[in-house]
């Protein structure tokens, strides 16, 4: 007996956990980890609604979320390899072709 | 049992994604995030959602997450270093992710009595079995959207052989 609150504020603390890492990291495979986390968190707040309405649709849509972040990794990983490639460098600090 | 599971694998999940937030070495970050991911499967399956306890398993920390640490290691990433972007983002980013979370909380605990409590296992509705359940539904009324991830998937395999190709 665990209030469905609980599991929303520990998805409250993931999600802005992963903010944070987002905003303050700065090599680019970190940021995309805290990408990862983000949806991770959001995946728990909907696993939590389906368990209070006692559905499943909740459940299939963390389903094509992991399906849309496995396809998101396998893209953004390799647009990271390229950016090694080009630039040596993965801190995003020093990627700033579009600014000068 | 469930408050216990619920402390116990949310301490670490929170621990884990604290971890990824301090440690300096990406591939410590990476290794911190797999812990979140099993502690949000054991969650998972608290709820009563076992195949995606499953897959997140298989998927997250089977797949993703050994995606992400080839990776780091392909690429021989070492320690990140301060720069005064990085001093800025500090200024703005723990605030910012603050403000979320309280925004967020606030709303979760004065809707708390609305929201009810979470019984170990869950109860669905009509079905028998999550599996069972999960399955008729994604074949029968969602089909398109099933296949149509496929397609996705088919695509993001092309893009991501194009993407990293060497250049010729």
């Amino acid at each position: 007996m665990v209030p469905i609150a609980y599991y929303l504020i520990l998805a409250a603390i993931l999600f802005s956990t992963g903010v944070a890492a987002f905003l303050i990291k700065r090599n680019i495979i970190t940021i995309f980890m805290s990408i990862e986390l983000m949806l991770n968190a959001v995946n728990l707040t909907f696993v939590a609604f389906a368990h209070m309405w006692h559905l499943v649709q909740g459940q299939i849509f963390v389903f094509f979320v992991m399906v849309v972040a496995a396809a998101e990794a396998a893209v953004g990983l390799a647009i990271i390899i390229a950016i090694f490639r080009t630039r040596q460098t993965l801190n995003v600090d020093q990627i700033n072709l579009l600014k000068n | 049992m469930q408050l216990a599971l619920f402390l116990i694998f949310g301490g670490l999940a929170v621990a884990g994604a604290i971890n990824l937030l301090l440690q300096k070495h990406p591939i410590n970050s990476a290794l911190s995030l797999v812990v979140v991911m099993m502690s949000l499967a054991v969650l998972y399956w608290s709820l009563g959602a076992e195949f995606l306890a499953a897959a997140q398993v298989i998927v997250y920390s089977g797949a993703i997450m050994v995606l992400f640490v080839f990776v780091i290691m392909l690429l021989n990433s070492g320690e990140e270093e301060n720069t005064h972007g990085s001093r800025a983002a500090y200024i703005a980013g723990f605030p910012g992710a603050a403000a979320i979370f309280c925004l967020l909380s606030f709303v979760f605990l004065s809707e708390s009595k609305a929201l009810g409590v979470a019984n170990l296992g869950g109860q669905l509705s009509q079905a028998t079995n999550n599996i069972v359940e999960i399955s008729s539904v994604l074949f029968t009324k969602l089909l398109l959207p099933f296949e149509v991830t496929s397609v996705l998937i088919l695509v993001a395999i092309l893009g991501a052989v194009v993407l990293a190709r060497k250049e010729q």
